[in-house]
């Protein structure tokens, strides 16, 4: 018998259930939540192909997710000011259509990931860890003091954007559409997993000399993996800027980047609705336990290092089994 | 087409003070087992790295059939036909054994960079993988993962991904490494039946084996070549039975 | 530009003289130096025990508290300074106890995983103890005021004061590793741990002093700076990432390396900051020289550290 597909097929439906009972219940802030849940599970998702599927312990993914949100802010932002984006060296209007800011968050997200990505990956191992940790900083400490976007206060959008055939300021329909951005980009995961670079990708992780020697380069491999982890992390980003309708240099904190790693691992690395299940709990624990106390992360540190300690394999480790390759 | 498909000319590297590959020069010949040998330390994991491209030479060239492959990393030399086994047989543990020969065909290929279709379902992938692993005698354990193979079983896997390179030369560091009597037997068949393909560079321990196998033996001591021909006439040498047999023997 | 609150002033533009690039350079030697204390912790944990400690900030935050509270309970700096140490030490021997040597035998992933946690611990913990209000430590009587160099030059006594002695710990941590019994068995630990197993040395009471060892030198570095800012939860944190560039640059594992890269680091961020927005200012109106350049010059040692990985990926003193 195998759980884990039941499994997550009920983690999608409690995600799905919640919101619809909350409309029902009239409780509009839990759709809020629900959709936030959604959010960082697709960043959580994109770190999981680097961190999970291809080893790469990325402790800077809050670079990615905040480029996403910023990429939303700019391209937003002219149009809230009545502003073209840029009027040399071609005039450019800034746009408050979803997907073409999508798009330019992913692809700005993307450029950042081969960069950073190309530069990490000369070395290994802890290097990796700190490389990727300074250079999200230094995003940070740009983002602080580059006045044009607000600063270290951020910027507001006052209204979200807008989606073709639906309206976004409905939180129900806004919840929908990132929930189809989340499926859609499960469903990529769980090809890519599968496919050849998947296999390559895999192989490089456990072995990359032996995989050098049949022809395959390692680096190569984990630096598309990197970039694509990248791009779907600012997809998130931008998302996540959309839902608050507001960018800060929060989204590219340290502590931001610590939290994206902490869904993976709560739900389970490298398991396909790992980063799922560990961000619907992770927000569910900052609801009801920031409720109760001003120093809820206190908790979160105490159970994070209880299950890296003493339950390792998350969430869906725990309940479906060790993974299983036997087909 | 040259009858010598590897060429190792005058390598050399040293790290620090130590010269641990000392001005090496050794040929491969179509057809032929070429068998290295030394005493531990004599520096034969270090002249496997510089040919298998995991190491950079200080001086020297290496030939693969003509060809200079001298500045290519490990991977390009792969794909240009070295296929290298690995002294402590290094596979994918949690990929089964059809998945760890697939990754080898797919690197043979050139072409990993698929995303969206599954390997598994790939027929270009999944039948020729399935050719090499029937070949060493592993057909009847495709499904299971290379970390829960036995060690025999593991050492013919590595063969079936070299295999899978349809390579020009085979690298194969200490094959019999660990094996019993029976097994060592079963690899040395297959030995037999892979230089078919292509020669061997064949680093191995177990002399029963390499007199056996090999048509000629090069001996490696502190990184030079002291003894270089065919089986019999490097057997008599009397500076390798000093230096590698043992004093012993001559007393 | 495009909405938000309007952009923060610029940075003094004032023109460039010898006296103030004599002063940036002494403030950057007095970075670096501190910083050096911060990386020659972590990269001693991780030369000896292969441990990644991302909770070594909180370590330079608790030094920090220790000083700030035991110096306003006794109105002195110096008992301040020797709790910090204190402190900082008991703490980290505690920590290594109760969870980092679990952790020596994990993978890296575990190892950022667990010490993330300590980090919510340790500054959640600290919050509530504390408040989120940040405390102030003062500088210390007869080391307040400036103090005239030669050439004419007022500069504070207190980081004249930091570079003299945070030189003299370095100078005593050379001393410590090259020449005691204590220093012979980290460098054998660096090199092979079964081997300084086999040599009788109980390992597990030798992790724990190097771990503590590096924990007193954060939490000294944290009490000497939390006099010349404000002490608060979440100081430890951008100082951890900074100590890792000088690490990434030096090489890890390398004392010198630590040394070399933390006053690479300290000197080009600080003359950076000093000097890009008036160089700016020569093409640019002041306003926005001011801006661009404290922008870039925040990137200058990320920059620095990209062009050491293109260079020499294993660190300036790395075993390449």
């Amino acid at each position: 018998m195998r759980r884990e597909p039941v499994l997550n097929t009920l983690i999608l439906l409690a995600l799905l259930a919640v919101p619809l009972a909350a409309q029902a219940l009239d409780e509009p802030f839990l759709v809020t939540l629900a959709t936030k849940a959604a959010i960082l599970a697709l960043a959580g998702v994109g770190l999981n192909l680097a961190l999970g599927l291809g080893g790469m312990v990325s402790f800077g993914h809050a670079a990615f997710f905040g480029i996403g949100g910023y990429a939303m802010a700019v391209l937003a932002a002219p149009v809230q000011a009545y502003e073209p984006l840029m009027t040399w060296p071609m005039d450019l209007p800034g746009t408050k259509s979803m997907p073409a800011i999508w798009l330019a968050a992913m692809a700005a997200g993307a450029l950042a990931a081969l960069v950073i990505g190309a530069l990490s990956l000369r070395t290994g191992g802890v290097y990796f860890i700190m490389i990727t940790l300074a250079f999200a900083q230094m995003l940070y400490y740009f983002a602080v003091s580059w006045p044009a976007y607000g600063g270290e206060d951020g910027i507001s959008i006052y209204v979200r954007n807008g989606f073709p055939g639906l309206d976004t300021l409905n939180p129900l329909q806004f919840f929908g559409l990132c929930l189809g951005v989340l499926l859609l980009a499960l469903g990529a995961m769980h090809l890519i997993a599968r496919s050849r670079f998947g296999l390559a990708l895999d192989g490089a992780r456990q072995n990359p000399d032996r995989v050098a020697a049949l022809g395959l380069r390692p680096a190569r491999l984990k630096l598309i993996a990197f970039v694509i982890s990248g791009a779907v992390t600012a997809l998130a980003g931008a998302l996540f800027a959309d839902l608050n309708r507001f960018v800060s240099p929060s989204m590219l904190h340290w502590q931001t980047s610590g939290e994206i790693m902490v869904f993976v691992i709560l739900g389970g690395a490298g398991r396909l609705f790992g980063p799922v299940a560990g961000a619907a709990i992770f927000v569910l624990l900052e609801h009801l336990l920031g409720g109760v106390s001003e120093y809820w992360k206190l908790f979160l540190g105490l159970a994070l290092l209880g299950i890296v300690l003493f339950a390792r394999g998350g969430l869906i480790g725990a309940l479906a089994g060790r993974a299983v390759a036997h087909d | 087409m040259t009858d010598e498909i590897l060429e190792v000319q005058d390598l050399q590297l040293a790290f620090g003070a130590l010269k641990a590959t000392d001005g090496v020069s050794l040929t491969l010949r179509r057809g032929e087992i070429h068998a290295l040998i030394g005493p531990n330390g004599a520096g034969k994991s270090t002249l496997i790295g510089l040919i298998a491209g995991t190491l950079r030479p200080d001086a020297g060239c290496i030939r693969l059939n003509g060809r200079d492959v001298t500045g290519c990393d490990a991977a390009a030399r792969a794909r240009a036909g070295l296929a290298r086994t690995f002294q402590i047989t290094t596979l994918a543990p949690e990929l089964t054994v059809l998945q760890n020969v697939m990754l080898a065909v797919a690197g043979a290929s050139g072409a990993p960079y698929r995303f969206l279709r599954p390997a598994l379902s790939d027929p270009a992938l999944v039948e020729r993988a399935g050719g090499f692993i029937a070949r060493v005698g592993l057909a009847g354990r495709r499904a299971v993962r290379a970390g829960d193979l036995a060690h025999g079983e593991r050492r013919r896997l590595d063969l079936a991904m070299a295999l899978a390179l349809a390579p020009r030369a085979f690298v194969l560091d200490e094959p019999m490494a660990g094996m019993g009597p029976d097994g060592a037997r079963e690899m040395t068949a297959l030995l037999d039946l892979l230089r078919r393909e292509a020669p061997i560079l064949l680093v191995e321990h177990d002399m029963d084996a390499v007199f056996r196998l090999a048509d000629r033996i090069s001996v490696l001591v502190s990184g030079r070549i002291i003894a270089s021909g065919p089986v019999e006439a490097v057997r008599a040498d009397r500076e390798v039975q000093r230096a590698y047999l043992g004093e012993e023997r001559l007393a | 530009m495009a909405g938000g609150p309007a952009p923060p002033a610029p940075p003094e533009t004032r023109p460039l003289s010898a006296m103030l690039l004599i002063e940036q350079a002494l403030n950057g030697l007095q970075y670096g130096i501190m910083l050096f204390l911060m990386a020659a912790g972590l990269t001693l944990v991780f030369g000896v025990m292969g441990l990644i400690n991302l909770a070594h900030g909180s370590l330079y935050m608790l030094g920090a508290f220790a000083c700030a509270a035991v110096a306003a309970a006794t109105g002195s700096f110096w008992l301040g300074l020797a709790a910090s140490l204190a402190a900082a030490a008991a703490a980290g021997a505690l920590i290594e106890l109760s969870v980092i040597r679990r952790l020596y035998a994990r993978d890296h992933l575990d190892q950022v995983l667990a010490t993330f946690a300590l980090i919510l611990i340790l500054s959640e913990g600290t919050r509530w103890l504390f408040g989120s209000f940040p405390l102030y430590l003062d500088i210390p009587a007869a080391l307040s005021g400036p103090v005239r160099l030669p050439g004419g030059i007022d500069y504070p006594l207190y980081r004249l004061a930091l570079i003299g002695f945070g030189l003299a710990v370095a100078a005593g941590l050379f001393l410590l590793i090259g020449r005691t019994r204590l220093g012979i068995r980290i460098r054998a630990g660096e090199a092979d741990r079964e081997m300084i197993a086999a040599l009788g040395v109980d390992i597990s009471r030798l992790y724990t002093l190097v771990f503590a060892l590096g924990a007193a030198l954060a939490g000294l570095a944290g009490a000497l700076v939390g006099a010349l800012q404000s002490v608060q939860v979440g100081m430890g944190e951008p100082v951890l990432i900074l100590a890792f560039v000088v690490i990434v640059i030096g090489g890890i594992g390398s004392i010198n390396g630590a040394l070399v890269g933390a006053l690479l680091v300290g000197m080009t961020d600080t003359l950076g900051r000093a000097l890009l927005p008036v160089a700016f200012a020569t093409v640019l109106p002041p306003a926005e020289a001011g801006s661009v350049g404290a922008a870039l010059a925040s990137m200058l040692i990320y920059i620095v550290m990209a062009g050491v990985l293109v260079m020499r990926p294993g660190g300036l003193f790395g075993r390449a």
